[in-house]
């Protein structure tokens, strides 16, 4: 036989495309960077302390349960949880107290992904699991909103100001009407460049679709989930604003504040736990449209977004099993003679 | 719009050096190693022994079953041994192992034909010749042509499917014959419209052989019934039932064959074989082979005989250039790794393919991030993370109801995976234990 150093010998196919779930990682990285440069100029120095921490402890709890608890390999390098600590990052106020984000890191990395299995194996996103928990915890220091543009130089906390579906709630509830209230919402183009309360994140909508853009672009999601949590969203809102006016918020405004935006493109689309399929995708993307309207409308809370998505991240393994893609020749019967 | 099927596929850089070089002879090799299973079914029987004097075209291993195909000698010379050998399954097979003899002319003179207008043969004479000359699916599935062309009686085909494809990125064989052998394989395809009796027949070929297209355009313009259709480039479009699809709409059913909507589908060099087998019964003994790789000294398409070892076949273009890493009888989708190159060319052969070091790396194998990347691009509508998963649990009960027998190994699921997940490894894994778990039951 003729000797040939180092023949390797594997089943095909014997090529592979270019992309690895790092780049597509990183990609998603990138695609957060406008929205942090927004929060960055709105919140000054305080954008950069809250998302350095979260970033700094998710990956320090990856590295030291896995080294020094599961004993397994360590996977920080893989780019997931540095993205579950932007993302954690940008649900938060920019002031809260940098022991609260540590807690909130340690939930995610440690309860939302690794109890479950790590990378892959998480059936809830794991940023969002770190936020609700913070937001159970500590209510009040979650919901208090430095205004915006009032800190940009120190970091001392400011007035604290109020989201503006949290002004809708509070006002409506005190019976006020929507054009009564007009005057303390911000205004559309207000929403749209991000010069709003809220948390870091949920700034500038017109950041965060840039971003969204590039990821389906870049292939790394596709514009069935963003785009159906936006359209369900809108649809919903406009039948109850065109109903009544007075007492609902017009659709613009909902899907311009609240984190809809953050959260239909960056949350909502986390590779793991969202489904596999394009059926799949729109289903749960509606789900979690009108989940997100019902709380805005009816709940006690003013956003929702969150609570939706975790909702139906526990409906992707059902989703998953009921919508699969077609098979190839199931449409008619064999005739096998 | 470029026609082309619906669900899922792949587009791999195309790589296809070789398009320009005309089809070149090698010298005739000194012995040929001739397996007798070329073919899906049964091997055939050997009728020769050793020491026995045999002349080209002779068959020396005779089919016995109806889905079994001869073998003929693809020189003249003797009968060395019959021997088992390594073949490109990695599996000891019977071969027919001959010494050619140098003083033989008929060795060296490559007998041309006239082109062959007239069909002077009947239906059932026609459908003899394909069988006696041991004409088998050239595109890579080696199912006897004889068989497939026995259409059962409670089956009515309306349209012939000439697959031109040829969507294996390397691969240019067909391209090239279709360039040089256009009024064969054109004759082929009006042998088969009358042995089949059906007024219809479509050439499918993907647009990055504009050059065949607008040659075939032009050489059926006066034809009545047969066109040529420009597919979109993506594959795995030269499967069948994904060509089928493509071209006519009609979806083969599951377990299904396309008999079963009224078609049935040669590959390009399959219709130039019955052409030679029908016209000139000459029987199947040498083929194309791309012979490729980005690091070859002279990459192109030869004509090789059956049986030649793929190492003369390698030194014949140049040798086996430095960093190597795999040797591929087949494309890079498809084809086979080879553990050396003593295995010979057989009837199945498209492409030998040699790939460099930083092509061959794999990746290291991650965590499945359920991007569903394998499932968007499953021609078969397949979950090929899922069916990855039940196989590795060895549930394959649940497998065989995800109908992880219906892939077709297309390797699209694992070409995409961005966490490098060897889908189709464990894939075709379950579908071995799948398929023997089923016949069991039965
Ligand atoms: S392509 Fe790979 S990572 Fe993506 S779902 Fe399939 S197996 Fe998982
Ligand atoms: S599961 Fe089979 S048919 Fe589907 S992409 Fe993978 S190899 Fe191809």
């Amino acid at each position: 036989m003729d000797s040939i150093p180092k023949i390797i010998v594997s089943a095909s196919p014997h090529v592979h495309s270019d992309k690895t779930s790092k780049k597509i990682m990183y990609d998603v990285v990138i695609a957060l960077v406008p929205a942090f440069l927004v929060s960055l100029y709105v919140f000054g120095l305080n954008a950069l302390i809250v998302t350095a921490a979260a970033i700094v402890s998710c990956l320090l709890f990856e590295y030291l349960i896995q080294k020094h608890l599961l004993k397994t390999n360590v996977t920080i390098s893989d780019g997931s949880a540095l993205i579950t600590g932007i993302l954690l990052a940008f649900n938060l106020p920019a002031n809260l107290p940098i022991w609260m984000i540590v807690a909130g890191s340690l939930i995610a990395i440690g309860v939302g992904k690794l109890s479950f299995g790590g990378l892959g194996f998480n059936i809830f996103n794991p940023a969002l699991v770190g936020r609700v928990f913070l937001l159970v915890s500590f209510p009040v220091a979650m919901t208090s909103w430095p205004t915006a543009m009032e800190n940009t130089t120190t970091l001392t906390d400011a007035v604290t100001g109020a989201t503006t579906l949290g002004i809708l709630k509070d006002g409506l509830q005190f019976g006020g009407t929507i054009p009564e209230l007009s005057a303390q919402l911000p205004s559309n183009t207000d929403l749209l460049l991000g010069i709003t309360g809220g948390s870091l994140g949920e700034m500038s909508a017109l950041a965060l679709l840039l971003g969204g853009v590039y990821l389906i672009a870049r292939k790394v999601i596709t514009w069935h989930i963003p785009v159906a949590v936006l359209a369900t969203m809108a649809l919903m809102t406009a039948i109850f604003w065109l109903a009544d006016p007075e007492h609902y918020a017009n659709p613009v405004l909902h899907l311009l504040s609240g984190g809809a935006i953050l959260g239909a493109f960056f949350m909502a689309t986390d590779l793991v736990t969202s489904p596999v399929t394009k059926k799949g995708m729109v289903i749960f993307a509606i789900g979690i449209g009108v989940i997100t309207v019902v709380i805005r409308l009816f709940g006690s809370y003013p956003e929702g977004i969150s609570f939706a998505i975790l909702i139906m991240n526990a409906f992707v393994p059902l989703i998953n099993k009921y919508f699969k893609p077609r098979r190839f020749g199931s449409k008619i019967k064999a005739k096998i003679v | 719009m470029l026609k082309t099927f619906p669900k899922g596929g792949v587009h791999p850089p195309e790589n296809k050096l070789t398009s320009s070089e005309q089809i070149k002879r090698l010298p005739v090799p000194k012995m040929v190693y001739v397996p007798i299973a070329q073919h899906i079914g049964i091997p055939a029987e050997i009728v020769v022994e050793a020491k026995e004097k045999v002349g080209i075209g002779q068959v020396i291993a005779k089919s016995g079953a109806f889905v079994s195909s001869n073998i003929h000698s693809p020189v003249a010379g003797m009968v060395t041994k019959l021997d088992m050998i390594v073949d490109s399954s990695g599996y000891k097979k019977q071969c027919i192992v001959i010494r050619t003899d140098a003083k033989n002319e008929s060795n060296f003179q490559e007998v041309e034909y006239p082109l062959e207008k007239e069909i002077e043969l009947s239906p059932k004479e026609i459908m003899q010749r394909i069988s006696d000359c041991g004409i088998v699916g050239l595109g890579g599935a080696t199912f006897p042509s004889h068989v497939k062309l026995n259409v059962q009686d409670d089956k009515k085909i309306d349209c012939l499917i000439i697959n031109g494809v040829e969507c294996e990125p390397y691969l240019t064989a067909d391209h090239r014959l279709m360039l040089e052998k256009s009024q064969e394989i054109l004759m082929g395809i009006k042998i088969l419209m009358y042995a089949l009796n059906i007024d219809r027949a479509i050439v499918g070929i993907e647009n990055n052989k504009k050059d065949a297209i607008a040659l075939f355009k032009k050489s059926t313009a006066s034809e009545k019934g047969i066109d040529v259709a420009a597919l979109q480039v993506k594959y795995p479009q030269g499967s069948e039932k994904q060509l089928i699809r493509a071209l006519l709409k009609r979806e083969v059913p599951k377990n299904g064959l396309p008999m079963d909507v009224g078609t049935i589908v040669h590959n390009v060099g399959t219709i130039f074989a019955i052409y030679e087998a029908v016209q000139h019964n000459r029987p199947l003994m040498e083929r194309v082979v791309t012979v490729t790789g980005k690091k070859m000294e002279s990459p192109s398409n030869y004509w090789i005989k059956i049986g030649t070892p793929i190492k003369d076949v390698i030194a014949g273009a140049g040798g086996l250039p430095e960093g190597t890493r795999k040797i591929l009888n087949g494309g890079p989708m498809m084809g086979k790794a080879l553990k050396n190159t003593d295995v010979p060319i057989t009837k199945g052969t498209s492409g030998i393919v040699l790939i460099a070091d930083e092509e061959a790396d794999r990746g290291e194998t991650k965590n499945c991030i359920r991007c569903g990347e394998c499932v968007s691009v499953c021609p078969m509508g397949l979950e090929p993370h899922l069916l990855m998963n039940l196989s590795e649990k060895g549930m394959f009960e649940m497998a065989g109801q995800e109908d992880i027998l219906t892939c077709i190994e297309c390797g699209s699921c694992s070409y995409v995976c961005p966490s490098h997940r060897p889908l189709l490894d464990y894939i075709r894994f379950g579908k071995d234990v799948t398929k023997k778990l089923e016949t069991s039951k039965n």
